[in-house]
């Protein structure tokens, strides 16, 4: 079933993870115990021109040197650390969180027209493909992820997500169906600066699979919400497509609803639909979505999943469940539902 | 008897026991205070008895509910009235998708609006008729599936409600109730459209006093106008559907 | 007598005591099996293909048919018909010519594939009552949309290539007027346009009496070239260009004189009478280059109007092929697999050239997702396609729609008895004889094609609802809602799909 929460402040005033983990925790029901995560925006000020790239190790004598290697064939490594963790009674440590602070060579692919990101891309999926006991799941620049197997509080506890700062927190509460007890399954998906969390299922997942792979995408974390990562990096990022429009082709509208809009707005959606059929997303699902400019929450094609949001202020949230919001932030405004497939964008405005 | 209960960081599931407790004590009038996403309340329930929720009941508000009455002053999320069976869910404000889904006797009124497939599978048997009146809008596939009951949306806030796709699809009992009506586009499969007669008004017209009451609305602003019916235009849509193997 | 009479291949046997002696059989079996004398039907078996018509026409049930009530001692590798066979080119000296599809006892990959369904973890989609999106537009899609802006709007920069959109994605493939008759073209036709889908011409021309359903007609033009000029492919809604055929890969084709009528000489710009022989390839497209310059003048003849397709027979080599021809700037290849139908064809070709469609499918779509061209052609599977499930698994391989033949000839009548290539269909479908060709009504027939292509949809519909999916878009390739049952590891790897239970 799984809950998703997010919350972004359009003014980039910081916010600890104090408020994400209570909310999260509210939506305990939704979950089994099996995974949660963070993601936060802003987490790294002082290092925030470096890939925070983010690394599950399951040894760090044999596998550590081999993605330092890597890492040091396509730039180098400003600074890298173990993530601090912190017992906790029930959540098994089953693999070692660190990260890496990267600096791309950008000379490194002449061809590209953002060199840095596709070294990073690059490196992201070349580790995760051939270096087994190590996945690297988050590679964005000045954001921080946080999973692992257990209830939202537990893994909020064990990394202590409330001594971290940022203006944009994503969280998600995990039912899990495929892979149980693996920590890569845990949701945010990162990456580059995109993260995701989702709830629900997507059934066109083998279809968007093939799409993204022959785009250079690797799919690694045996579940279906990385390609929406993944999608979202080709259609904004490579195809240069604008947010709304992105999303627009993952959750079209129906022929019928653009047989009857006029003209022009017509040959738009027709041209979307034709292009990017492969990535339209079907099945139930509610999503947010975040990069280093944005956040935005949308539905399924006919809304099979919750999803509303809500602001106060600068920020704007976005959840499964009203009641999650509202812990979070007991004034806030009117509760909205989006429409199907609508997305709900919310934009720093410094 | 009033018995208060203070929700707050509380399971639902000590929560429906304080609140069968109280019933079972001989409670009339039950006040739940600070309830944050508590799913299932009043879940099963029976009895004669009056709850008042303020804050954000979770889920499946009054599910396979038989008899109370049930009052929020705020929304409510996915499903309150799920397969409800006797008594009243009056909320103060909106609620989330499936609102009354398979809902089989009883009354719900929304003073706002409600989310997707309101009413869907909704369905009446002899005496019972489950009533499901909504103040403002409604999302899209509302009433779908409908096998009975009535729906009643009144689009306070506009000339008359903005209802998207699909409303009464695969409907084939009770009926649609609509003021101001809707766009042919968005009549559901095999449902159609007809005025409402002067007649059918006056069995409509109780349900509007009795909503307008709820919410302290005067029931003159709605009653003077045109409302539609989206009724099934067959009780067995999909038969011919079918062919048989030989 | 050297080697004297086989076995009777059917025997026909009437019910005396049901008979009424209508002579319906007598006057509707064209192979002479019946006559008439005095107060007693007469038989002769020998002639009879299995049609079945006198069957169907009998007004009492009267008429049984046995196969081969003698036969061969048994033996595994000396079948009869490999017995029989030799004994035809023993006498003849002769290439055995055959009818219809592939007739060798090969296992059929579709019915070792199972399809996924919904259960708990996502809600399936009830297709009657919730939108389910069947359309399909077939040509090549750009890759990538640019956006501009114009007048504080958005505006799409980008240039969309021509489509042709289909309601359903199920199109009738190309079986030319000549070896099919008028009647059943317009059957076709009415169907098609009452569906909202597509069929082809064949190579054959168009007759005069289709135009009215020309925007609904894929105009072919194959090695032969026969029927066209200008005015043909201005009316066409698409040209498809025909390399080869599934069920005869690699050779060219021929309508026996006998078979050029007056109106098929006239539509296919031939002499009356005269045989109507098509190339093995085409004599202007010896290279992948020279297939480029037939898709260009194409176009340029219609003005960058039409999608072009190019279809080629199902053969080792597919994918690469259909790699050269996503790059010839063709809009749509059409892939059509051994199991393919044919009026005539060598029956040695038609057994034991090609390949199955599915394992075709699935490496050109691979193929093209590696080389990252899959959307510069739409993908069109043919050749075997026998019911919805069919369309659902070929859809889930990699196709974007599928040409039915033979299917639809059945849905008119046709009995799959085989002998197209004699000329005296008695269903009125693959035969010029105007008695015959008057049996079939286009009235009636064009119902029944297209009650099947609309049965085809609502169950596609449902087998996508039930999979969670409400636009064939995410059925396309979506392998992973496929299972292989007892299909071996090499087929599975070819396919890209797990076995069931993985």
């Amino acid at each position: 079933m799984c809950g998703i929460i997010g919350v972004i402040d359009r003014a980039r005033k910081r916010m600890d993870g104090t408020g994400i983990r209570s909310a999260l925790a509210e939506m305990d029901e939704r979950g089994s115990g099996e995974g949660a995560g963070y993601a936060v925006y802003g987490a790294f000020p002082e290092l925030k021109d470096y890939y925070a790239i983010h690394v599950f190790f399951d040894d760090l004598h044999e596998t550590k040197p081999r993605v330092e290697e890597e890492l040091s064939k396509w730039g180098v490594i400003e600074h890298d650390e173990a993530v601090p963790t912190y017992e906790q009674p029930s959540l098994r440590k089953i693999h070692i969180p660190w990260r890496f602070f990267f600096r791309p060579d950008p000379h490194l692919m002449p061809r590209s027209i953002t060199p840095e990101d596709d070294v990073v891309m690059h490196v992201v999926m070349k580790v995760n493909t051939t270096i087994p006991g190590a996945l690297i799941f988050a590679s964005g620049k000045n954001v921080a992820v946080f999973k692992a197997s257990g209830w939202p509080e537990e893994v909020a506890d064990f990394y202590r997500i409330q001594d971290y700062k940022g203006y944009l927190w994503m969280g998600h509460n995990r039912y899990p169906t495929n892979t149980p007890g693996w920590w890569g399954g845990a949701h945010p998906f990162n990456l580059l600066n995109w993260s995701v969390v989702h709830n629900g299922e997507i059934t066109s997942y083998g279809t968007n699979r093939r799409y993204i792979e022959s785009y250079g995408y690797q799919c690694t974390m045996y579940t279906d919400t990385e390609v929406v990562a993944y999608l979202f990096d080709l259609l904004v990022r490579r195809h240069g497509l604008p947010l709304e429009t992105a999303v627009r082709a993952l959750a079209p509208p129906f022929w019928d609803e653009i047989d009857r809009m006029p003209d022009q707005e017509r040959e738009i959606f027709r041209a979307i639909r034709l292009a990017y059929g492969s990535a339209l997303m079907n099945g139930p699902f509610a999503i947010v979505v975040a990069n280093d400019q944005s956040m935005v929450g949308f539905t399924d094609r006919i809304k099979l999943r919750p999803l509303v949001y809500g602001e106060k202020g600068d920020r704007l949230y976005i959840s499964s469940e009203e009641a999650a919001i509202r812990t979070m932030e007991p004034d806030v405004g009117e509760i909205t539902m989006p429409k199907a497939g609508e997305p709900i964008i919310g934009r720093y405005v410094a | 008897m009033v018995v208060r209960i203070d929700a707050r960081g509380m399971h639902y599931t000590p929560l429906n026991r304080a609140i069968r407790e109280a019933v079972a004590s001989g409670a009339t009038e039950i006040v739940l205070d600070n309830v944050m996403g508590q799913r299932f309340i009043a879940d099963g329930l029976r009895g004669d008895v009056t709850i008042t929720i303020h804050g954000v009941p979770g889920g499946d508000l009054g599910m396979f509910m038989s008899g109370p009455t049930c009052i929020v002053h705020g929304n409510c999320e996915h499903a309150p009235g799920n397969t409800m069976d006797a008594g009243q869910i009056i909320i103060h404000g909106s609620a989330g998708d499936a609102v009354a889904h398979s809902m089989r006797g009883g009354k719900i009124f929304v003073r706002d609006n409600i989310g997707y497939r309101g009413g869907i599978h909704m369905k009446q048997y002899l005496e019972k008729r489950p009533i499901l009146v909504i103040g403002g809008s409604a999302r899209a596939f509302l009433g779908e599936y409908m096998a009975g009951g009535l729906i009643l949306v009144l689009g306070k806030e506009d000339d008359r409600p903005r209802i998207d796709r699909g409303i009464g699809s695969g409907i084939h009992g009770g009926m649609i109730v609509i003021r101001g009506g809707i766009d042919e586009e968005n009549l559901g499969v095999g449902a159609m459209m007809s005025e409402l007669s002067p007649g059918e008004m006056s069995g409509i017209e109780p349900f509007v006093r009795e909503f307008s009451g709820n919410f302290g609305l005067d029931p003159d602003t709605f009653l003077n106008d045109r409302y539609f019916r989206v009724s099934p235009a067959s009780a067995r849509p999909f038969a011919s559907k079918y062919t048989w193997e030989v | 007598m050297t080697i004297g009479s086989v076995p009777l291949r059917y025997k026909i046997g009437v019910d005396r005591d049901q008979c009424m002696l209508c002579g319906r059989c007598v006057e509707n079996c064209p192979y002479g099996v019946f006559r008439m004398e005095g107060e007693r039907i007469h038989v002769n078996s020998r002639v009879c293909v299995a049609c079945h018509r006198c069957i169907a026409m009998c007004p009492r049930d009267a008429i049984s048919l046995e196969e081969r009530p003698v036969d061969y001692r048994s033996h595994p590798i000396w079948t009869p018909q490999v017995r029989e066979s030799i004994y035809n080119q023993a006498r003849s000296g002769k290439i055995i010519l055959s009818g219809m599809g592939n007739a060798q006892d090969y296992p059929v990959i579709f019915d070792r594939l199972v399809l996924d369904a919904c259960q708990v973890t996502n809600p399936s989609i009830d297709p009657l009552r919730e939108p389910m999106e069947l359309r399909t537009y077939i040509g090549k899609k750009p890759g990538v949309l640019r956006f501009g802006e114009k007048d504080g709007t958005t505006v799409l920069e980008t240039r969309l290539a021509p489509n042709l959109m289909l309601e359903t994605p199920i199109m009738i493939g190309h079986m030319s007027y000549g070896a099919i008759s008028l009647n059943a073209q317009q059957s076709l036709a009415r169907a098609v346009k009452h569906a909202g889908t597509y069929m082809g011409t064949g190579e054959g021309g168009l007759h005069e009496s289709l135009y009215p359903y020309q925007d609904r007609i894929i105009v072919q033009v194959a090695s032969g070239r026969f029927g066209v000029d200008i005015n043909y492919l201005e009316r066409g809604a698409a040209i498809e260009i025909k390399i080869g055929q599934g069920a005869k890969p690699g050779i060219g084709g021929h309508l026996p004189g006998e078979k050029v009528c007056a109106d098929v000489s006239c539509t296919r710009m031939i002499p009356l009478g005269s045989d109507a022989i098509s190339p093995a390839p085409h004599h202007d497209i010896y290279s992948i280059e020279d297939l480029k310059q037939l898709v260009r003048s194409l176009k340029e003849a219609t003005e960058w109007k039409k999608p072009v397709f190019v279809k080629i027979a199902a053969v080792h080599n597919s994918a690469a092929i259909a790699a050269g021809i996503a790059r010839s700037g063709a809009d749509a290849v059409v892939v059509d697999g051994f199991r393919g139908g044919t009026g005539a064809a060598p029956r040695v070709f038609r057994d034991h050239v090609g390949i199955p469609v599915e394992a075709a499918i699935a490496s050109v779509d691979a193929k093209l997702r590696t080389q990252g061209i899959r959307n510069e052609v739409s993908i069109i599977a043919s050749g075997g396609i026998r019911e919805s499930a069919d369309v659902a698994k070929i859809i889930a391989l990699g196709a974007d729609a599928v040409y039915i033949g033979t299917a639809a000839l059945v849905a008119m009548g046709c009995r799959v008895c085989g002998t197209c290539y004699r000329g005296l269909c008695p269903w009125g479908i693959a035969t010029q004889r105007p008695d015959l060709v008057a049996r079939l009504d286009p009235d009636v027939a064009s119902v029944n094609v297209g009650n099947l292509i609309h049965a085809w949809t609502l169950e596609l519909s449902e087998l996508m609802g039930a999979a969670g999916i409400n636009s064939i878009e995410s059925l396309r390739g979506n392998r992973d809602r496929l299972r292989g049952y007892l299909l071996d590891e090499g087929i599975m790897k070819v396919l890209d799909i797990k076995p069931v239970g993985a």
